[in-house]
């Protein structure tokens, strides 16, 4: 209990010292919680865009990015056509602006699409889509940003289209896009093919199988199950990089802030550990006290971050033009990798004031006034 | 008289010697102790005097491994401290410090502050309790075992300083001017106190002080300058 209370005790000696600290670790997890999981749940968010009412994702080999990869045409129905697959959809993707909108995600898909069948559909008719390819259909969020309803004429890209129907969808970027008739997509972006095609398998199992027919039939192409292509795309490697580096940085300013709180308190105490000396504390003893306190900062700070994160997330998720947009699901594992890492970061920051707090010599530090 | 040696028929066996001390500062610009000699017995009493800066302090800190000798050698109970020796469990268990200062932790309470020694050596929390209360009964103390160092007189807070000393029973009292900051009858509470304690508990008190009265009262009295000690005659 007095070993505790030494260690609290320097804590509320210090109140404002204690509470910078433990605002930098708050915010440092707070930050890199919300980034990590904004981009997880966008990364989950486009996954999900692949793997609607499907298990395999089609598409060009070696291609950094699925906007440039390009599958002929005719490989769709080929593919369809194996025993094993219930239906193939060929999906183009890419990227439009409008005038207040520089970036709007625009569908190239077919009637057949899950997209189109599973949605809800808010106004219009599932039947009318494709049947003209000056038609599209908006997400709710495009229509609201588009200021369009149905009948209306929009302008996008290069184009004007006659919005036929306005779906409502769970996934951000599918509610803020654009759908199109496949057809019109490729003359729209001057392609042949489509970006990817997804795959729904009559039988899961018969995978490996597949993703070897293919592999033999299409050299140039490459089938990816869903959990594998989420793992193994360089785009979400890069996101997922991005998001632990910018989440790492904030952390090692909060270790920073802490290392210096501890060396100041070092510093201030220099007195009372040489009391604790004299009085036989060890240097085990002296060094504990002060990664003790390290840990209580980062242990507040951590707690303290994990609920700014959450109020964060949740904020966000319910602000209106981010709305679909952020998955405020948190994952316990980040959150438990998050508060050890915090920790960590609070016991490295101490470890110089540490050693330096075991070097204090007690009869010189008795004269320190 | 250099080298001062206990009288064998006053007192029982030696706890402390030192033997040809030497030690100085910058590089030996400063030499503050120039081969001191000296040995105390069990429950022995003795005031060291002699003007600032002789070595009175820098004898103590040798004497309770806080530093090391330039040479010669120091042994406690039987045992030399030189880097081998565990000097934790001579700080912990064999001696007890008292300053000037009191030297207490001001947001601890006097009980917590008299258990730190308790809690660097492990001591059972119980046994612990128990020596507080009787050391507090001893030096009057028991009443303000809950209340803050700021609290408390000059007097208490020096004997809170020796309560804490004592608490690991330690067989030396090493007291470095423990009545300079007192006033006069504050002094005498305390200095009474010392040695009620080291005759009750069999503990051996070496106190560096200025107050050749207190010193009298001591079973020696030793001069100190020139960084050597002198037995002066009996008058």
């Amino acid at each position: 209990m007095i070993f505790l209370k030494l260690i609290l005790t320097n804590l509320r000696r210090h109140r404002i010292r204690s509470f910078i600290s433990i605002a930098g670790i708050a915010f440092s997890v707070a930050a890199m919680l919300t980034v990590v999981t904004i981009l997880q749940g966008a990364i989950g968010m486009f996954s999900n865009i692949l793997s609607s009412d499907s298990e395999i994702v089609l598409f060009e080999r070696n291609v950094s990015d699925l906007f440039f990869s390009n599958v002929p045409a005719s490989v769709a129905g080929e593919v369809a056509k194996l025993p094993t697959v219930a239906h193939a959809d060929p999906v183009l993707f890419g990227i439009v602006s409008s005038a207040d909108h520089p970036i709007i995600t625009c569908f190239g898909v077919t009637p057949q699409d899950a997209r189109i069948r599973k949605a809800t559909w808010l106004a219009g008719d599932r039947v009318d889509f494709g049947k003209s390819n000056g038609d599209v259909v908006l997400g709710s969020r495009a229509a609201d940003f588009l200021n369009a309803a149905v009948g209306s004429r929009v302008p996008i890209g290069h184009g004007t289209f006659h919005v036929i129907g306005i779906l409502k969808t769970a996934n951000g970027f599918e509610d803020g896009g654009v759908f199109m008739p496949l057809a019109a997509a490729q003359n729209f972006f001057h392609k042949d093919g489509s970006s990817v095609i997804t795959v729904k398998l009559r039988n899961k199992d018969d995978a490996a199988a597949f993703k070897a027919q293919i592999r033999q039939a299409y050299p140039s192409l490459i089938a990816l199950e869903d959990t594998e292509f989420s793992h193994s795309y360089s785009q979400f490697k890069i996101l997922k990089a991005t998001a632990w580096a910018v989440g790492g940085c904030g952390l090692i300013l909060g270790g920073l802030g802490v290392a210096n709180t501890m060396i100041m308190s070092v510093f201030t105490r220099i007195r009372e550990i040489a009391i604790l000396r004299v009085n036989g504390f060890s240097n085990v003893q002296i060094a504990a006290m002060i990664l003790g306190e390290s840990s209580c900062v980062a242990s507040f700070g951590a707690v303290v971050g994990l609920t700014v994160g959450i109020v964060a997330l949740f904020t966000l998720k319910h602000v209106p033009a981010l709305d679909g947009y952020v998955d405020a699901s948190m994952k316990p594992l980040l959150m438990l990798v998050v508060v050890l890492l915090a920790l960590l970061t609070g016991i490295a920051g101490a470890l110089y004031p540490a050693a330096y707090a075991m070097r204090i010599r007690a009869v010189e530090a008795l004269r320190f006034e | 008289m250099i080298g001062i040696a206990t009288d064998p028929t006053r007192t029982g066996c030696l706890v402390l010697r030192a033997e040809g001390v030497w030690k100085s500062y910058d590089d030996g610009a400063i030499a503050v102790l120039r081969g001191v000699n000296f040995e105390a017995a069990q429950g022995e009493t003795i005031a060291l005097c002699g003007p600032s800066g002789c070595g009175k302090s820098t004898l103590l800190h040798l004497f309770g491994g806080l530093d090391t000798p330039d040479g010669g050698r120091i042994v406690v109970n039987g045992v030399e401290i030189n880097r081998h020796r565990n000097l934790l469990k001579l700080l912990r268990h064999e001696v007890g410090f008292v300053f000037q200062l009191h030297n207490l932790i001001p947001d601890l309470t006097l009980g917590e502050n008299c258990l730190i020694p308790t809690v660097a050596a492990g001591t059972n929390r119980i046994l612990a309790m128990q020596r507080l209360h009787h050391l507090a009964g001893r030096t009057g103390l028991t009443h303000r075992l809950n209340h803050k160092i700021q609290k408390l007189s000059g007097g208490e807070r020096q004997r809170t300083a020796i309560c804490r000393a004592l608490m690991n029973r330690p067989k030396i009292l090493l007291a470095d001017e423990p009545t300079g900051s007192l006033d006069e009858n504050t002094s005498e509470t305390v200095f009474q106190l010392l040695l009620d304690i080291a005759a009750n508990e069999g503990v051996t008190l070496l106190m560096a002080t200025h107050d050749r009265g207190l010193a009298y009262r001591c079973d020696r009295f030793l001069e100190m300058h020139d960084g050597r000690i002198y037995e002066p005659r009996p008058v």
